[in-house]
C-alpha cells in the first residue's frame, strides 16, 4: 500500500500551522485591541485636561481684563473720565503692563462718545451707538463681552463694556481687546503639527483664526475640503455645548479628535481639534510592530512546523519501507516453507511408482535381451520403446531429485572459507564454456574480504547457478563480471554476478525465486536453481537480491554473515 | 565360492518383485520381503550376503528395521534405498551400521554396484 506522502505532508502541516496561528492571531488582535481602546482613552483624557486647561486660561484672562475695567471705572468719575487728557494716562498706565487693550473709550445713557483714546479716533469720535446691539445688552446687564465683530472701524474685534452708576447718571466704559491675546492663548493648544484649536461663538462663528479651517466670521470647516470646488464640509456644531465634550469624528474619510468646552466669563466655545495619526503615531508605531512581531511569530511556526513534518514524515517513510521489506520477507520465507513441503511430498508420491516403472521397463530390456526375439520384425520398435521409457524415467528422477534439493532439510556445515577463492575456483569450472561463446569473465576482488565460516560446496553450487544462468543470459558476446567486497559495518561479505544480458521483466523480477518459474523453454530448465539458491543462502544465514535493467543486463548479489 | 545372497525389502510389490527377478536374471540368489516385519521373520531362517532396505516402509520404518537386523545379523552388510532422498535418513542409517545408501529410483547398475561393494566388504571381514 502506497500512502500519499505530500498529501500527509500538507494535512499535518497545515494542522500543525492552523493549530498555532489562529490563537496567535486571535490573541494578538485581542491585544491589540486592548491597547487600542486604553491608549485611545488616555488620548481621549489628556485631550480632555488640555482644552479644559487652555478654557481655564482664557477665563482667567477675562476676568482680569473684566476686573481690571470695574476698578478703573469705580475709581474714576464720570467727570475726570470724560477728560480725554486724563483718560489717555489712565490708558497708558494700563497699556503700560499689558498690551491688552487697543483702544478705551467713555460713552453716555444716550449713546454719545464722550472720550476716546485709542488709532481710531477721527473714525469713532464722532460716533453714536444709541443703537448698537451691545450698547443695549450692556444697559441692560451692567456686563457685555462682545463676540468678534466688525463694527464702524470694519476691522474684526471684540469689547468688553461695563456700566457705571454714579449718582443719577450712568455711563459706559468700554475697551477693545487685542485679538493677539486670545490667539496666543489658544494657539497654545497647537500641540502637535496637525493639531488646531479655535473659538466659535453661540453662532458657531468662528472668533479665533484657526490654523487650518477658515477664517474669523465663518463657519470652521475641514481644511482638506476648503480648497474643494464641492461644498465645503464644515466641523460638527459645538455652539450649544455646555459642558466638555469629547469625540472622535469619522465621516467621509475624515478622521477626528474634537474636544469643546464652554467658556465660563464668554458666550465662547473652546474646540481643539487632533489629527489620530498624530496622537495615535505611538499606537500605530505599535501597531507595526504588532504586525512585524505577528508576520514574525508565523514564519516560525511554517518553518518549525516544515521542519518537523519533514522530520516526522521522513520517519514515516522508513517505518513503511521497513515494513514494506519484513513483510515481503516474511511473504517469501512463508512461500518457500510451504513450497518446499509440497515439493517433498509430490517427489516422495511420485518416486515410488516411478522406480516401479523403470524396475519394469528395466526387466523388459533384460527380457528382450535373453530372448530370442531378435528376430521379431518389431524388434527395433520394442528395443526404442523400452530406450524411450528409461530415458524418460531418467529425466524424471532428475526432476525429483532437483525438487527434494530445494526442499531437503540439512544441517549446513560450517567451513572456514576464503571467499575470493571459492568465486575464482568456481568461475574456473566454467571459462572455458565461457570463452567458447565469447563471453569474458571479469574478476574483481577486494582484498579486505576476509574468512566466513559457512557451506563450500552450497555456496559453490550458488555461485555456479548464477554463473551458469549469467551465461545463458548473454547467450553470446558480453562480460560477467564477478565481485567481491566487505562490509565491515555489518561484518557481511558482499558477493556479486553481474551480467550483460537481456535483463529480467520488472513483472517476473518479483518471481524469480519462486520454484518452478522460468523464462527458458520447456525441457531447458527446471525453473528450480534460483529457488534452491535462495533458500541455500537463507539458510546460510545470508540474504539474495537481484537487480535488473531489460537490455542492460542483471546482478544478483549474495550477502554472507562472518560467522 | 559362495553364490551372492540378496534380500530386498520394499513395500512396493511391483517394485520388489522386479529387482528380484532383475537380480535373479542376473545369478545373483535374490528373495523380497513386503515389511520390516516379514524380513526378520525370513532372516530368523536364512542368512543372506546384503539386505537392501527401503527406509520409509508402514508399521515399521526402515531405520527400526536395521536396528533388529543389525541385532540379529551383525555381519550382513545393508544399504539403504532412500525414496524420501533425504540425505538425513541415509547418514542416520549408515550411524547404525548400514553400508551405504542408494536414492530411489536407482538405475540397477548403480545398485549392483553398491551390492557387489557391500558384498567384497562383507568377504573381506570374514576371510
Amino acid at each position: 500500500m502506497e500512502r500519499n506522502y505530500r498529501k500527509l505532508w500538507w494535512q499535518h502541516c497545515l494542522a500543525i500551522i492552523g493549530f498555532s496561528v489562529i490563537p496567535l492571531l486571535i490573541v494578538n488582535y485581542s491585544l491589540y485591541k486592548l491597547f487600542d481602546r486604553i491608549y485611545t482613552e488616555k488620548v481621549m483624557d489628556s485631550l480632555r485636561s488640555e482644552v479644559e486647561n487652555r478654557r481655564d486660561s482664557i477665563d482667567l484672562f477675562f476676568r482680569e481684563r473684566i476686573a481690571q475695567l470695574y476698578t478703573i471705572a469705580n475709581t474714576n468719575t464720570f467727570q475726570q473720565m470724560t477728560d480725554e487728557g486724563y483718560l489717555n494716562r489712565i490708558f497708558e498706565i494700563m497699556h503700560a503692563k499689558s498690551d491688552s487693550y487697543m483702544d478705551i473709550g467713555v460713552i453716555d445713557s444716550e449713546g454719545r462718545h464722550l472720550a476716546y483714546v485709542g488709532p481710531y479716533y477721527e473714525m469713532l469720535k464722532q460716533v453714536n451707538y444709541k443703537n448698537e446691539f451691545w450698547f443695549n445688552a450692556v444697559k441692560a446687564n451692567g456686563l457685555y463681552i462682545s463676540d468678534i465683530f466688525m463694527g464702524f472701524r470694519k476691522v474684526p474685534h471684540f469689547i468688553i463694556a461695563v456700566m457705571v452708576r454714579e449718582k443719577n447718571t450712568t455711563w459706559i466704559l468700554r475697551v477693545t481687546i487685542n485679538l493677539k491675546n486670545i490667539d496666543d492663548i489658544v494657539q497654545k493648544a497647537w500641540s502637535g503639527t496637525l493639531s488646531d484649536a479655535f473659538i466659535v461663538n453661540k453662532k458657531n462663528v468662528l472668533q479665533t483664526r484657526p490654523r487650518f479651517g477658515g477664517n474669523f466670521l465663518e463657519v470652521p470647516a475641514f481644511p482638506e475640503y476648503m480648497s474643494d470646488s464641492l461644498k465645503s464640509h464644515p466641523y460638527p456644531d459645538y455652539s450649544a455645548a455646555v459642558a466638555t465634550k469629547l469625540e472622535r469624528v469619522t465621516y467621509s474619510g475624515m478622521d477626528a479628535f474634537f474636544a469643546a468646552v464652554p467658556i465660563d466669563s464668554t458666550k465662547w466655545i473652546l474646540v481643539i481639534k487632533e489629527n489620530p495619526d498624530e496622537i495615535l503615531s505611538p499606537l500605530v508605531k505599535g501597531q507595526h510592530w504588532m504586525l512585524l512581531l505577528t508576520a514574525a511569530g508565523l514564519a516560525i511556526i511554517a518553518t518549525g512546523a516544515a521542519l518537523f513534518t519533514n522530520a516526522l514524515i521522513n520517519r514515516i517513510k522508513e517505518t513503511d519501507r521497513e515494513n514494506d521489506t519484513n513483510s515481503d520477507m516474511l511473504l517469501q520465507a512463508n512461500k518457500m516453507i510451504a513450497l518446499s513441503k509440497m515439493a517433498a511430498g509430490i517427489a516422495h508420491e511420485v518416486n515410488n511408482p516411478l522406480a516401479s516403472i523403470a524396475e519394469k521397463a528395466g526387466w523388459l530390456k533384460d527380457l528382450l535381451a535373453e530372448e530370442d526375439i531378435a528376430g521379431s520384425p518389431n524388434f527395433a520398435e520394442f528395443n526404442e520403446s523400452v530406450d524411450k521409457i528409461e530415458q524418460h524415467v531418467a529425466r524424471a528422477r532428475k526432476i525429483i531429485h532437483n525438487l527434494l534439493g530445494f526442499a531437503r532439510r540439512m544441517e549446513p556445515a560450517k567451513e572456514k572459507i576464503d571467499v575470493n577463492k571459492l568465486l575464482d575456483e568456481t568461475a574456473g569450472f566454467l571459462e572455458n564454456e565461457a570463452r567458447y561463446v565469447n563471453i569474458r569473465i571479469d574478476k574483481q576482488y577486494e582484498d579486505n574480504v576476509p574468512v566466513i565460516t559457512s557451506d563450500l560446496s552450497q555456496i559453490q553450487q550458488v555461485v555456479l547457478n548464477l554463473l551458469n544462468n549469467a551465461i545463458d543470459a548473454i547467450g553470446h558476446d558480453g562480460t560477467v563480471t564477478v565481485s567481491s567486497r566487505y562490509h565491515e559495518k555489518t561484518s557481511e561479505v558482499e558477493i556479486n554476478v553481474a551480467d550483460t544480458g537481456k535483463g529480467i521483466a520488472e513483472n517476473d523480477l518479483n518471481k524469480i525465486f519462486d520454484p518452478f518459474f522460468t523464462t527458458k523453454e520447456v525441457g531447458k530448465g527446471t525453473g528450480l536453481g534460483l529457488s534452491i539458491s535462495y533458500s541455500i543462502i537463507e539458510k546460510l544465514g545470508g540474504k539474495m537480491k537481484v537487480q535488473s535493467k531489460v537490455g542492460k543486463g542483471t546482478v544478483f548479489t549474495i550477502l554472507l554473515p562472518k560467522h | 565360492m559362495d553364490t551372492l545372497r540378496v534380500l530386498i525389502v520394499d513395500d512396493e510389490d511391483d517394485f520388489r518383485e522386479t529387482i528380484v527377478k532383475r537380480l535373479n536374471a542376473r545369478k545373483i540368489q535374490s528373495e523380497g520381503a513386503a515389511s520390516g516385519v516379514k524380513a526378520l521373520e525370513v532372516l530368523k531362517d536364512k542368512d543372506f550376503d546384503v539386505i537392501v532396505l527401503d527406509v520409509k516402509m508402514p508399521d515399521m520404518d526402515g531405520i527400526e528395521t536395521l536396528r533388529h537386523i543389525k541385532k540379529l545379523k551383525p555381519e550382513t552388510e545393508v544399504i539403504m534405498l532412500t525414496g524420501h532422498a533425504s540425505v538425513e535418513f541415509g547418514l542416520k542409517g549408515m550411524q547404525l551400521g548400514a553400508f551405504d545408501y542408494v536414492m530411489k529410483p536407482a538405475p540397477l547398475n548403480e545398485l549392483l554396484d553398491t551390492i557387489g561393494q557391500a558384498y567384497n566388504k562383507k568377504r573381506g571381514l570374514i576371510h
